[in-house]
Parts: C-alpha cells; sequence; structure tokens
C-alpha cells in the first residue's frame, strides 16, 4: 500500500499544531491555515474533529476514541461506508494490481477520494476508435 | 511475410501421412510458417523450441530489441473468470488505451480489442442504440453508461466451432486462443462471435519500434501479420505468470476484477457470490466468463 497522499508539508501536524497550545474545539470557519479545505463531506453534519484527534494531532480518531494512523485512514472510513468497506477489504471495491495469485497492492480509501470532498471527479476519456469509414483512409491511433 | 498456407494444405493432403513428410525434413529445419510444422497444441517441445527460436530471432531484428516469445501453459487447478463493475465504469477508455500497448495492436490501421459502449441509462442495455464513437469533455456524461466489451472467453465458444482449420481453441484456462500461424484468414469465427470480440488485420499491421512490449507470448501479444485474426486473450502472457490483465490495473475506478473461479478465496467468486450478475447474450448458450456486476 503507498503511503496516504497528504498535501506537501503538512504531515506531521504537530510541526504547526504545538500540543502545547490548547486546542479550540469550537466549530468554526477556518482562518489561519486550512483554508483551502472546503467541506465537501456531509458537511452539515461534520467538522475536522469527527476524524482528526484533538488530543495527538497527528491521529485520526474512531468513534469510539482509538487513535489511529493516518496509514489507517481506511478503519475510519469504513465507520460509515461499512458495505464499501468489506468489498474493498476484498479487492471489490476499489483498485488492485499486482497478482491474482499472490503479492496484491492496495490504496487506500483517500487515494481516490480525496476525504474532505470524496465524490470521485469526472475524467476526459481518451480518444475514440476511429470509424471503419475513417479506416480505410489510414486512420491511425 | 509470405503466406503460404492454403497450399500448405492442399500440398499436405496430398501427400498424406505429415508425421512421416515431418520427421523427412527434420525439425531443424522448421520455420513458424512452414509447410510440415504440426499444430502448435500438439507440437513436441523440441519442435516448440525451434519455432519460438525462429520467431525470437524474427521479431527482436524487426523491432530492434530482444523480444520474448513466451509458451507458458495453462496453470493447474485455474481456471480463470472476469468481472467488470458495470455501476462503476465512467467509460474513460484507459483500458482501451493500455490494452492496445500491452498486446501489441496495431497502430496502422488501428485495431482495438476493448470498445467501450455507451448506453442510455433511460433504454438500458441495447446494442441498437449504443455508440462506440462518443466523445467529451470529461465522462461520465450525464443520463449515461458504459458498458465495454472485448472476448467474453465463452465456456461453449462458438469461434471455436466455426474455425475451419482448428487455428483457435479453448485452453484449460479457459482462455480461447488463436494460433496465428494456423489462422487461414477465412473471417469464419467473426461472423459467429456474437460479441464482434475478433478482429481481422485487413492490412498489414505496424507498431512504431518503441511502442512494442517486448514481451510476448506466442498464442497472445506477440507481433501478428497480414490476414489474420485476434482477439482479447486476459492478457495471457502476465496472467499465466500470476498477474493481473493490464486493462484491471490501469482502471481508474477498479471496475475490473480479475481471478482463478476455482479459488472460492478469490475476488471474482465473491463478486459472484455477493453481487447482482449478469452475461451478455445468455440467451445464446455461449456461458460467458466475462461477468458484468453491480457494486453499489
Ligand atoms: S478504464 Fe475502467 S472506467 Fe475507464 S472505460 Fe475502462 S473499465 Fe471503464
Ligand atoms: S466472445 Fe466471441 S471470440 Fe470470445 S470466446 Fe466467445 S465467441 Fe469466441
Amino acid at each position: 500500500m503507498p503511503p496516504p497522499p497528504f498535501t506537501e508539508g503538512a504531515f506531521p501536524c504537530t510541526e504547526c499544531h504545538d500540543p502545547e497550545i490548547p486546542v479550540n474545539k469550537t466549530r468554526r470557519t477556518l482562518e489561519m491555515s486550512h483554508q483551502e479545505i472546503e467541506l465537501k463531506h456531509d458537511e452539515e453534519h461534520r467538522w475536522c474533529l469527527d476524524c482528526h484527534s484533538s488530543t495527538n494531532r497527528d491521529k485520526l480518531q474512531l468513534a469510539s476514541g482509538e487513535q489511529i494512523d493516518f496509514t489507517e485512514s481506511y478503519r475510519l472510513c469504513g465507520q460509515c461506508h461499512g458495505d464499501k468497506y468489506r468489498d474493498w477489504r476484498v479487492g471489490v471495491h476499489g483498485r488492485r494490481s499486482g497478482e491474482w495469485n499472490g503479492h496484491k497492492s492496495y490504496l487506500l480509501c483517500v487515494h481516490c477520494h480525496y476525504s474532505h470532498a470524496p465524490a470521485f471527479k469526472p475524467l476526459k476519456p481518451m480518444p475514440p476508435p476511429v470509424r471503419p469509414s475513417q479506416l480505410a483512409k489510414g486512420g491511425k491511433s | 511475410m509470405s503466406r503460404t498456407l492454403p497450399n500448405r494444405r492442399e500440398f499436405l493432403c496430398t501427400v498424406g501421412g505429415c508425421a512421416a513428410a515431418a520427421a523427412a525434413a527434420g525439425c531443424s529445419d522448421l520455420t513458424h510458417t512452414s509447410w510440415f510444422r504440426s499444430r502448435f497444441r500438439e507440437m513436441p517441445e523440441a519442435e516448440k523450441k525451434t519455432i519460438i527460436a525462429e520467431l525470437e530471432k524474427e521479431h527482436s531484428a524487426r523491432f530492434q530489441q530482444p523480444v520474448t516469445v513466451g509458451v507458458e501453459p495453462p496453470m493447474e487447478n485455474v481456471e480463470f473468470g472476469y468481472a467488470l463493475d458495470i455501476s462503476r465504469c465512467i467509460g474513460c477508455r484507459r483500458c482501451v488505451h493500455a490494452c492496445v500497448d500491452e498486446n501489441n495492436q496495431s497502430r496502422e490501421p488501428q485495431l482495438q480489442w476493448i470498445r467501450v459502449l455507451e448506453m442510455d441509462k433511460e433504454k438500458g442495455i441495447d446494442f441498437a442504440h449504443a455508440d462506440a464513437y462518443y466523445d467529451a469533455e470529461s465522462v461520465p456524461r450525464e443520463g449515461h453508461f458504459y458498458l465495454p466489451v472485448a472476448c467474453q472467453q465463452c465456456e461453449n465458444p462458438a469461434c471455436v466451432k466455426s474455425c475451419p482449420v482448428g487455428a483457435t481453441w479453448k485452453e484449460k484456462d479457459g482462455i480461447v486462443v488463436i494460433d496465428y500461424d494456423w489462422c487461414i484468414g477465412c473471417r469464419c469465427c467473426m461472423s459467429a462471435c456474437p460479441y464482434g470480440a475478433r478482429h481481422f488485420n485487413y492490412a498489414e499491421p505496424s507498431i512504431p519500434t518503441e511502442k512494442l512490449n517486448p514481451k510476448t507470448h506466442y498464442l497472445g501479444n506477440r507481433p501478428r501479420m497480414k490476414g489474420v485474426v485476434e482477439k482479447c486473450t486476459w492478457c495471457i502472457q502476465r496472467t499465466r505468470k500470476g498477474r493481473y490483465p493490464a486493462c484491471v490495473e490501469v482502471c481508474p475506478v477498479g471496475a475490473r476484477k480479475f481471478g482463478n473461479l476455482l479459488d472460492p478465496e478469490s475476488e471474482v467468486r465473491y463478486v459472484l457470490e455477493h453481487k447482482r450478475v449478469f452475461v451478455l447474450k445468455s440467451e445464446l448458450n455461449t456461458r460467458p466468463k466475462f461477468f458484468y456486476f453491480y457494486g453499489l
């Protein structure tokens, strides 16, 4: 599994979030940092500290209070998306590469779904095939 | 390359007893197009070696790099199956082009094994109104869904039955293969296949030297010639070595699943047991081993 896709310079979080500074737990619009994050992920009900731990800033936090590493973020996602989590673990949801009968590499949920706005982004399709009528005239790939 | 196949046929029929003739000619003189070579399926190991060495030499010279031609046989207790999640496919055609690169399909004229069909959500699966030529700034397009189609590796393949010379057959692991050197280019298989999965080299296929994938298999992605039929082999050159097909790895939405149907732990088996699954044109009793499913 490749490492979590952190924004450059964002990790470890404690570089900026000094554990000595008391945490402001009030839900608010951020003004000092992270303004680029526009939460589009059940934003009516969620906020930073629902997933990010307020006691250890380098960790994520499950609903149970258990703190987990970013490399295990799938456990956090799986709390709400249990059906996808189940399929992902057996290799049916998401992308796998490697060997069908041996070593496989997985991606984390967040490699394809940006955690703060997880809907999959549309892509530009690769070129359509040449029509048979054009093919006779020397159509190329 | 000169095609002497029809002549060879006539010749062998008149002479009869080709085994004796081959023995007389001696294995060392055999070439992959020679009159006395055996059918690949029945080819003795020594003859295989000679023919593979000859092919490798020919392709390496033509493409100016070392080209290998593998003959990996089916693995024991393996029957391949494929599953594609049509609720996820976005029609981006990454698979089509990865397949061309991996499997050495002709760039000019263009030949592609995978065809992605755009369909109307309102109409459902409807081949008569499907569009393979859609283009857009971004996909998926509103109101549409996508159905990629290539060879379905049928359990009961119409193509195999229609071939008059036995140049195409189903292997033990379920892959339907073609011996390009045995194919006479009659295209019976193309008209027999209900999925449009087979493609004919009407002109000499061409691949730029730097685009060639030099890791090939005799029954798969080795360079083809004018006048023969080709189709998807589930990347036989990769899958018989345990790897996933190229399309599985490239698909950005992870819609493509591949594995051993005989292994209850495999991804395909999970799909078959837990998802809503269908095959194309099931009424024809071709029994595809390419399954489509709804993963959502
Ligand atoms: S690469 Fe995946 S999403 Fe894109 S067209 Fe192929 S199957 Fe569909
Ligand atoms: S899809 Fe067509 S080419 Fe492939 S095995 Fe079935 S009948 Fe043959």
